[in-house]
C-alpha cells in the first residue's frame, strides 16, 4: 500500500514537471553550467566585478580585504561605518553574512539587534580570510558592501532581514520566481529550508501567486500577521531585465539570482547561484520542468534582454492560466 | 549530449561485462569459489625411503608420481639430511634423485606431495604430450606362457574375444573370466600360476592379466599406484592394468576388471620404468603413507593457478605478501562503502556531513565491532563539539583552530584506551582506528552547521552519515561480500559500472517523494 501511494506521488510529480535534484545537478546544471564559470558566482569579489563592468546593478563595495594586515590597516576606515555588511567573497548559501545597520558609540549593532565590539568584527573578519565560510576552508577574500535599504513596501511581509526575489534564469530566459521572507522561525534568514516563508510570484505581473512555509501554504506571514494576497513586487519588469541580464553576463545556463529592492535605488543584484535550490517550486505550486524544456525547445534563441523577458513573461504566465490575465494582452490585469 | 549517453552506456556495458567475464573464468576455470568457506580435501602423500648404505657413494632415485588429470600436485618437499637433491628426467619421467658422497648404515628419505582432486586447469601444452609412442612399444617383462597354461590361455582369449566389441570389453571380459575359476576349467588352471600368499608362484594377478592381454596382442602396461584411503600408513603401492585403445590408455582394476581409474586411485608409475632405484645401498624398501585435510578452496585455487602460471593469479593480490594482501582486504571494501554513499545520496537522497567520512567511519567500525564503535564516535563527537565551542570563544585563526581540535581529539582517544583498559573494557581500546583529521574536520563542520543552521540541522546530517556508516558497515562486513571483494576484485570494474550508471540516474530521490508531497497534494 504504502509503496503504491509512492509510486503514485512519483507518476504525480512526473506530470506535475517537477524537477528533482538528480535531474538538476545532472542535465542543468552538469550541461549548462561549465566549471569554469563557477568562480565569477562562488566568489562574490569577481561576481562584483563583472556586475559593474556590464553596468548591472549592485550594492555599493565598499571595500575588499585580502589579508589580516589590511584588516589591520582598515580598522579607522571602519570606524567610520554605521552601516554596513560584511561578505566573505566564497561563502556559500549566506555563510558569513553579517549585517550591521547601526551604530551606538564604540559597538556596532547587527540586524538581529545583537551589539558587536570592533574585536568582534576582527574576529568574524579573519575567520572569513581564514576559509571558515569558504567550501573545502579554502582561504578566503572578505568585502565590506553598503547595506541595502530595504524597499518599506515589504515591511508587513517581513519580520527580520531583507527580503530579496530569486529568480531561476535558465539561457537568459526567467522562468520562475520567489520572494524570500525572513520570519521569526528562520531566525531572520531568508532560507526557506529554515522556516523562510517562499512567495510564489507570476511572472507576468510580479504578483504573489501562493506562499508557502516548511513547504505547505500560507495564507499571511507568521509573524506579522499580513497576507501574501495582495503582495506585488515594484520595479518588476526592470527586476526580470536585470534578472536576465545575469545570464550574459556570467555565461550560466542555469542560474540564480538574487535581488533585493533598495529604498533608493531600485532592484540591486545581491548574489548569484550556480545551484539554485528546488524549493521555488514549492512556492510557486508548479514544476520547473515544463518551462525549462519550453525554453530547450526554442530553435532560436532571443539575444536581446527585453525579448527573452518578453517570451518568458508570455509563456511562463501562471495568472494567464489560470485565466485572470485575457490572453494576447500584454497589458497584465491585476484582480483584487 | 545523447552521445555522451551512449558512451556511458557503453562503458558501463564493457565494464560490467568484464568483470564478470573475469570473476566467471576464475570461477568456472580457476576454482575460485563463489561462497566463502567451500573448502576441498586435499591429500598428503608421504613416501618412505628405507636402505643400508654401504660406506660409499649412494645414488637413490626415485620415479616422481603422474597423476595425470585426475590429480594435480600442490606441493612437493622432501626431508634428506645430508643428500644432495636434484630432479632429473629418464625414459620420459621425472625422478627425484637424491645422492650422497657416503651413506653409512641405515639411511631413510622422507618424498612428501599434496595432491587435491584436479579443478579442471587448462593444462599446459608441455604436459599434454599425447602418450602415442608410448603405446607402440608395450613393455614385456612377464614369462611367456607355456604348455597346458598356453593353451587355457588362448582358449580363454578366444571366448572373450568371441563376446566383445571392442578392445575395451575384451579386456574386462578376459579379466572376469579368470575370475570364474568355479566354472571356468580354464581359470582353475591359471590361477594355480598365481603366487599364494606364502608360497613362491610365478605370477602375480597383475602379471598374470597382463600376460594374457599381451597374448591377446593389446598393448599393455602396468600402473603402480597409492590409494588414497583415511590415515593410512605404511602401505605398498596398488597395481593396475592400463590397455591402449581408441589412442589412449585406458585402466582396468586387475581383480574385477573394472574399467577406469578408481577416485581415490593416485597413478605413480607406469610401464616397466622402476620405481625406486638405489645404488650403493641395500635392502632398499619404500612405503606410502596417506592423510588427507580440509583447505579452504580459494587457497587451492591460488597455489593452482600459480602451479599453472595462470597471469590472473600471478599478477593478483595473491602476489603480495600477507601483510599487504589484509591490507587489501579492508581497501577493497571501500568501493562497497561508497557504492553505498552512492546510493544513499541519489537514490534515497539522505543528507550526510562530509560525502564519504561515513565510508572511513564504518572503516573504523570494522575494527571496533559496531556497538562500541558508536558509543566511541558518539562519545568523541560530543566531547569534540563541546570543546570546539570553548575554542570558539578563544578567537582563533581557522587552521590553528582545527589543529587544536585535532589534538583535543588525540587526546580524549587517549583518555579512552586509558580509561577502558582500567575498567578492563577491551572495545574501547580499539579507538585507535578511528581517523582522527576526519573527527576534527566533523567536529569542525558540525559546529559551524550549529552554529550558522541550528541543531537541527546537526542532528540531520550527523544521523544521515551515521545511518549511511551503519549500512556501509553491514555490507562491508557481510562475509559474502568481503569473500567476493577480495577474491574476486575485478568486480570493482561492475561497481563502477553500476556507479556510472547511478552518474546518469535523473528520477527523483525517495525523500524528494516526501519533499514535494505538498506540492503535488495541494491540488
Amino acid at each position: 500500500m504504502w509503496l503504491l501511494s509512492l509510486l503514485e506521488r512519483r507518476k504525480k510529480m512526473k506530470e506535475f514537471g517537477v524537477l528533482g535534484m538528480n535531474r538538476r545537478n545532472h542535465s542543468y546544471i552538469g550541461r549548462y553550467n561549465h566549471r569554469s564559470k563557477f568562480p565569477m558566482v562562488d566568489n562574490k569579489v569577481i561576481s562584483k566585478q563583472l556586475a559593474i563592468d556590464a553596468g548591472v546593478s549592485v550594492p555599493k563595495l565598499l571595500h575588499i580585504i585580502r589579508s589580516p594586515q589590511e584588516l589591520i590597516l582598515l580598522r579607522s576606515e571602519l570606524e567610520l561605518l554605521d552601516e554596513f555588511v560584511i561578505k566573505p567573497a566564497k561563502g556559500s548559501g549566506g555563510k558569513g553574512i553579517m549585517v550591521i545597520v547601526g551604530r551606538d558609540r564604540e559597538a556596532w549593532i547587527k540586524a538581529s539587534g545583537d551589539r558587536v565590539t570592533f574585536a568582534d568584527l576582527e574576529r568574524h573578519i579573519s575567520n572569513g580570510l581564514g576559509g571558515l565560510y569558504s567550501l573545502g576552508g579554502k582561504s578566503d577574500v572578505v568585502m565590506i558592501e553598503g547595506l541595502i535599504k530595504a524597499d518599506p513596501i515589504f515591511d508587513r511581509f517581513s519580520f527580520e532581514g531583507v527580503p530579496d526575489i530569486r529568480t531561476i534564469v535558465f539561457l537568459g530566459y526567467p522562468v520562475m520566481a520567489m520572494m524570500r521572507l525572513a520570519t521569526h522561525a528562520s531566525d531572520g534568514k531568508a532560507n526557506l529550508h529554515q522556516g523562510a516563508v517562499g512567495v510564489g510570484l507570476d511572472l507576468t505581473t510580479g504578483r504573489s501567486l501562493k506562499a508557502v512555509q516548511f513547504g505547505r501554504p500560507v495564507e499571511k506571514h507568521p509573524d506579522t500577521g499580513h497576507a501574501f494576497g495582495d503582495l506585488e513586487v515594484p520595479h518588476w519588469r526592470r527586476l526580470l531585465e536585470l534578472s536576465s541580464a545575469c545570464f550574459d553576463m556570467t555565461g550560466l545556463g542555469y542560474l540564480g539570482v538574487d535581488i533585493v529592492l533598495d529604498k533608493d535605488h531600485g532592484p540591486l543584484i545581491l548574489e548569484l547561484n550556480a545551484r539554485p535550490g528546488l524549493a521555488i517550486q514549492m512556492a510557486n505550486g508548479q514544476g520547473l520542468l515544463p518551462r525549462l524544456q519550453a525554453v530547450e525547445k526554442l530553435t532560436i534563441g532571443h539575444t536581446t534582454v527585453a525579448d527573452r523577458v518578453d517570451f518568458s513573461q508570455a509563456s511562463f504566465s501562471r495568472w494567464r492560466e489560470m485565466g485572470k490575465v485575457s490572453m494576447g494582452s500584454e497589458q497584465p490585469v491585476p484582480q483584487g | 549530449m545523447h552521445s555522451n549517453k551512449r558512451h556511458v552506456t557503453l562503458a558501463v556495458f564493457v565494464l560490467v561485462l568484464l568483470g564478470l567475464t573475469v570473476a566467471g573464468y576464475k570461477h568456472f576455470v580457476l576454482g575460485f569459489p563463489l561462497i566463502p568457506g567451500e573448502s576441498a580435501k586435499i591429500w598428503d602423500i608421504e613416501a618412505r625411503i628405507h636402505f643400508r648404505g654401504e660406506n660409499g657413494p649412494v645414488d637413490a632415485s626415485l620415479a616422481m608420481p603422474e597423476p595425470g588429470e585426475t590429480f594435480s600436485i600442490l606441493d612437493t618437499m622432501y626431508v634428506a639430511p645430508g643428500y644432495g637433491f636434484r630432479t632429473v628426467e629418464r625414459d620420459g619421467i621425472e625422478r627425484a634423485e637424491w645422492t650422497r658422497r657416503e651413506a653409512v648404515g641405515k639411511q631413510s628419505i622422507y618424498y612428501k606431495i599434496k595432491i587435491q582432486n584436479s579443478l579442471p586447469v587448462a593444462p599446459l601444452p608441455s604436459r599434454q604430450q599425447p602418450d602415442k609412442e608410448d603405446s607402440q612399444e608395450p613393455v614385456f617383462y612377464t614369462q611367456t606362457l607355456e604348455g597346458a597354461y598356453k593353451l587355457a590361455a588362448d582358449s580363454l582369449i578366444e571366448r572373450a574375444k568371441a563376446s566383445s566389441s571392442d578392445e575395451q570389453s575384451l579386456t574386462s571380459l578376459l579379466i572376469q573370466s579368470l575370475n570364474e575359476t568355479g566354472e571356468l576349467a580354464e581359470a582353475k588352471l591359471l590361477s594355480d600360476l598365481l603366487a599364494s600368499r606364502t608360497g613362491a608362484g610365478r605370477y602375480t594377478q597383475t602379471d598374470l592379466v597382463i600376460r594374457l592381454l599381451q597374448d591377446a596382442a593389446l598393448p599393455t602396461r602396468k600402473v603402480r599406484g597409492v590409494l588414497l584411503e583415511e590415515a593410512r600408513r605404511n602401505q605398498p603401492l596398488v597395481e593396475m592394468v592400463e590397455v591402449y585403445a581408441d589412442g589412449r590408455w585406458n585402466m582396468f582394476h586387475p581383480e574385477t576388471g573394472e574399467e577406469g581409474q578408481p577416485d581415490n586411485f593416485l597413478p605413480w608409475q607406469r610401464g616397466g620404468t622402476s620405481l625406486l632405484d638405489v645404488a650403493g645401498g641395500h635392502d632398499s624398501r619404500i612405503t606410502f603413507s596417506s592423510i588427507s585435510r580440509s583447505v579452504p578452496l580459494e587457497e587451492l585455487a591460488v597455489t593452482e593457478g600459480r602451479k599453472a602460471q595462470a597471469a590472473l593469479v600471478d599478477f593478483s593480490l595473491y602476489a603480495l605478501p600477507i601483510e599487504e594482501q589484509n591490507a587489501y582486504r579492508y581497501i577493497l571494501l571501500v568501493p562497497i562503502g561508497t557504492l553505498i554513499v552512492v546510493l544513499m545520496r541519489i537514490l534515497v537522497g539522505l543528507k550526510t556531513s562530509g560525502t564519504f567520512m561515513p565510508v572511513l567511519i564504518s572503516l573504523a567500525f570494522m575494527q571496533t565491532k559496531l556497538v562500541p564503535g558508536l558509543v566511541i564516535f558518539l562519545t568523541i563527537i560530543a566531547i569534540g563539539l563541546w570543546i570546539r565551542f570553548v575554542l570558539s570563544r578563544l578567537n582563533l585563526l581557522l587552521v590553528a583552530r582545527i589543529s587544536s581540535v585535532v589534538i583535543v581529539v588525540v587526546g580524549i582517544m587517549a583518555a579512552m584506551s586509558i580509561l577502558s583498559y582500567k575498567l578492563g573494557i577491551q572495545q574501547a581500546m580499539s579507538v585507535t582506528f578511528f581517523p582522527m583529521i576526519i573527527l576534527a574536520w566533523t567536529i569542525e563542520r558540525m559546529s559551524i552547521l550549529w552554529e550558522e543552521e541550528g541543531p537541527r540541522d546537526v542532528f540531520v546530517s550527523g544521523g544521515g552519515s551515521l545511518l549511511v556508516a551503519i549500512l556501509s558497515y553491514f555490507a562491508m562486513t557481510n562475509p559474502f561480500i568481503e569473500h567476493l571483494t577480495f577474491n574476486f576484485p575485478e568486480l570493482m570494474l561492475v561497481i563502477l559500472g553500476i556507479t556510472l550508471l547511478l552518474g546518469q540516474y535523473t528520477g527523483y530521490r525517495l525523500l524528494e517523494l516526501k519533499r514535494f508531497r505538498p506540492l503535488v497534494e495541494g491540488h
